[in-house]
């Protein structure tokens, strides 16, 4: 009797460790977009739209020099209307639990690590400065996450979101040095003013962070922030020395945020 | 083994609750069964005739092509999805299938309610009512 | 074994009683968490992680600290220990279950969690406290129960056990360290950006366990018949003192490196938790408790004479733990973050019904603590006779 219940006990435990461990390995070795099962889908294909813009690295100029507080606001306006970014601060008048993919703000808080004693009388008193995700070439957060709901997209270095995976452990806000990320903390959707069909909103419970307008990189368009810039900002492929950003780059002095950090953000400014 | 006959009970005890269902209906009538509902076509679906893919496909699979939409415009930015006769789909929830079948208390619900499902798709899609 | 659980006195049921109306209201409020999402705590865009994460970090500690008792027997054959080490093994399962259960109330998606199996990555520090964790978790309930399985049989562990004992001495050291990784990875958060994290919590683990344990003693001498024995809780007392004193050593130099090159990412935190930051201050005052605790602590443990009374010692073990528990459980996840990466301030204050599910978690615990204890124990009474 005790040991035909020991042998089971064994028995089943090598069974449940053997499903656990086997699991494991067909989730390391399966590609995440490995067809679903078989039928017409086999035969079918995945396509980029045609008008598709591609880059290997995208990046972005902010040329602090051209911004007031109206242009910032009218770009946070744009972006945050488009993505279904809830004005959570404006319907229950709740700070901490704020969404911002792109935000204004001082130059002592874009850039803490920089001495600020002697700064222009703009710089030291206006939130001019647009802070964002970084889109970094070397990306925490990406490392950080225990799902891979947060990954650097290979083909354009775009650090994406995955809404439906993230599993709101808040890893990756805490690896992101530049606070750029934020978490549902509630339904954001009564706090949308007005939803736009084209973009999905987000549900509680998962972070959140600027996409670098993937959607509309993918229409041909450019991100909604740099169209609203009035010029301030200019986008383009920091790898293709052809490029705006690489010839603005060759006449103008930028900086980054935080650089002795080694992320290599794809946000850079000229002040 | 002196408790042979209450483990005995026991199982049989178990079993009858277990299968419940199964002996409940075999005995008293298998044909009153709710029937399955009748998903409603809308005018623009019944026009186009086809879907993405074939009707006993999309009713057994929607779920996983739906899946394998998600990840592959999410993770790969791949947006067009190329069936086999060359015809040409935007990977989008809202903007294509729904587009069609823009019906969704008597298209997705009616289902999804027998079946006793709650997809949570709607958590962060838009289905064409609520934006009106 | 598990029969002995189902027999005991009035009191041990109402004490269970009482833990499982605890857990039925923190489980309330969790329903609640559930479906309001985790806006119901005080935790913010800033101040990303709270009370939950905080606690699972204590915890870890504790969970580690049964390797207090695991090595000195089974390495150095340090006999006195041999009657109690499956009440260290027992804390660390219970310990490591509420580790696992504030993670989880602390998702926002818990029911996601699988995706971290599906997905699995190695590069994610959470990935590898996953493994660890649950490693410890079924390391501790195997070895305690056969062994004191084998025990009330009077027979010899089994000889399979041998290894699983020796490899759960690293694996406690490693559950404590791969908890400090989480923290001491991140770039960009100073106040964890230190080599030595890893090191301090487990000092903090080694001093805040072993301070529990002798407590546990104290109450399992009153309510039961089995006693722990005064040698091995006098040993247990050098081991909190040794540790209080390595961990007070790690604070001591992680506050000259940061007050000395005056590095401002690294000494803002510092300065927010013990003299306030542009004239937001909660954590001040407990803080300086903690730092009071912990040094009146070393003082009643350093003194031989105050060591050795065990009315002392209890009290001298309280400050440990409550000091530690401060520390860990209150300042260094908040602390790490204020301020924030911008350094802009919001400050952390946990809520009522983040209070009541943390108490919730802690009752599961203290339950499944209690139901261990009491099979461990009625086992040792039978053994005495």
């Amino acid at each position: 009797m005790e040991n035909s219940r020991r042998r089971f006990l064994k028995t089943a435990g090598y069974s449940i460790l053997g499903v656990g461990a086997g699991s494991m390995l067909i989730g390391l070795s399966a590609h995440p977009t490995k067809a679903a099962g078989s039928g017409p889908s086999a035969a079918s294909l995945f396509k980029q739209r045609p008008e598709n813009r591609e880059a290997e690295r995208w990046g972005m100029i902010i040329d602090t020099r051209k911004l007031n507080e109206s242009i910032c606001e009218k770009m946070q306006q744009a972006c945050h209307s488009i993505h279904n970014v809830p004005d959570i601060v404006g319907k229950f008048g709740n700070k901490k639990h704020e969404i911002k993919w792109i935000w204004p703000t001082e130059f002592r808080h874009a850039f803490p690590e920089r001495e600020a004693e002697f700064l222009t009388e703009k710089l030291s008193h206006k939130s001019i400065i647009p802070v964002l995700c970084n889109h970094c070439d070397n990306p925490p957060c990406v490392q950080a996450c225990p799902t891979k709901a947060t990954f650097k997209r290979e083909s354009d270095g775009i650090v994406m979101m995955d809404f439906h995976r993230c599993i709101g452990c808040r890893f990756c806000m805490a690896a992101c040095p530049f606070g750029s990320r934020s978490f549902n903390f509630r339904d954001p959707r009564p706090a949308i003013k007005k939803e736009n069909p084209d973009f999905p909103t987000r549900m509680r419970g998962v972070v959140e962070k600027c996409n670098f307008c993937a959607e509309r990189l993918a229409v041909g368009k450019n991100p909604a922030c740099v169209e609203a810039s009035e010029g301030a900002m200019t986008f383009g492929d920091l790898n293709d020395p052809e490029s705006e950003v690489r010839k603005l780059l060759a006449e103008e002095f930028a900086i980054r945020r935080k650089p002795n950090l080694g992320t290599f953000p794809s946000v850079l400014y000229i002040v | 083994m002196n408790d042979k006959n209450k483990i005995i009970t026991g199982l049989v005890i178990f079993f009858l609750v277990a299968l419940f269902p199964f002996w409940f209906n075999l005995i008293f009538g298998a044909s009153d069964a709710a029937k399955g509902p009748d998903p409603v076509l809308t005018d623009k679906a019944k026009e186009a005739e086809t879907c993405v893919a074939d009707t006993q496909f999309m009713r057994t699979e929607h779920m996983q092509l739906l899946d394998q939409w998600r990840d592959t415009v999410v993770r790969d930015g791949q947006r067009i999805y190329v069936v086999e006769n060359g015809n040409k789909y935007e990977a989008s929830l809202s903007n294509t299938c729904m587009d069609c079948h823009s019906n969704k208390a008597d298209f997705c619900d009616k289902c999804h309610n027998y079946a006793s499902v709650t997809p949570y798709c709607w958590d962060c899609h838009t289905y064409p009512e609520e934006t009106k | 074994m598990l029969e002995k659980a189902l027999r005991g006195s009035k009191k041990y049921w109402t004490w269970l009683l009482i833990l499982v109306v605890v857990i039925a209201i923190g489980f309330f409020f969790y329903v609640r968490q559930l479906y309001f999402g985790l806006g119901i705590t005080g935790m913010s865009r800033d101040v990303s992680w709270g009370f939950y994460i905080a606690q699972f970090t204590f915890l870890v500690g504790v969970a580690a600290s049964a390797v207090m008792l695991v090595l000195p027997y089974y390495l150095h054959d340090y006999k006195t220990f041999g009657k109690i080490t499956v009440i260290g093994e027992f804390l660390a399962v219970a310990s490591v279950l509420m580790c696992i259960l504030f993670i989880v109330v602390d998702l926002g998606q818990p029911m996601r969690i699988l995706n971290v199996i599906l997905y699995p990555s190695p590069k994610s520090m959470l990935f590898w406290d996953m493994i660890v964790l649950n490693g410890y978790l079924f390391l501790n309930i195997i070895i305690g129960w056969n062994v004191l399985d084998a025990e009330r049989n009077g027979v010899p562990p089994e000889k399979w056990l041998k290894p699983l004992i020796y490899i759960s001495i690293p694996w406690a050291v490693s559950i404590h360290t791969v908890t400090a990784f989480l923290y001491c990875g991140l770039p960009g958060r100073g106040f964890w950006l230190t080599a030595i994290l890893a090191p301090r919590f487990l000092a903090s683990a080694f001093a805040a366990g072993p301070a529990f344990l002798i407590l546990l003693s104290f109450i399992i001498r009153k309510v039961t018949r089995f006693d722990p024995g005064t040698t091995a809780i006098q040993t247990l007392a050098k081991i909190v003192v040794y540790a209080t004193l390595a961990n007070l050593f790690f604070f001591l130099c992680e506050i000259f490196v940061a007050a000395y090159s005056q590095i401002p990412s690294h000494l803002a935190h510092l300065e927010y938790l013990f003299f306030g930051l542009h004239g937001h201050g909660v954590l001040v005052p407990w803080m300086w408790t903690s730092i009071a605790l912990v040094v009146a602590a070393i003082i009643l443990l350093v003194i031989p004479q105050a060591r050795r009374n065990e009315t002392t010692l209890g009290f001298a073990c309280v400050f440990v733990f409550i000091g530690i528990w401060i520390d860990k459980g209150l300042g260094m996840i908040s602390g790490g973050f204020i301020p924030n990466p911008l350094h802009e301030i919001t400050e952390y204050v946990p809520t009522v019904p983040e209070a009541i599910i943390t108490i919730g978690v802690y009752a599961v615990g203290f339950l499944v603590l209690t139901l261990l204890y009491k099979v461990a124990t009625g086992v040792k009474e039978d053994l005495a006779g």
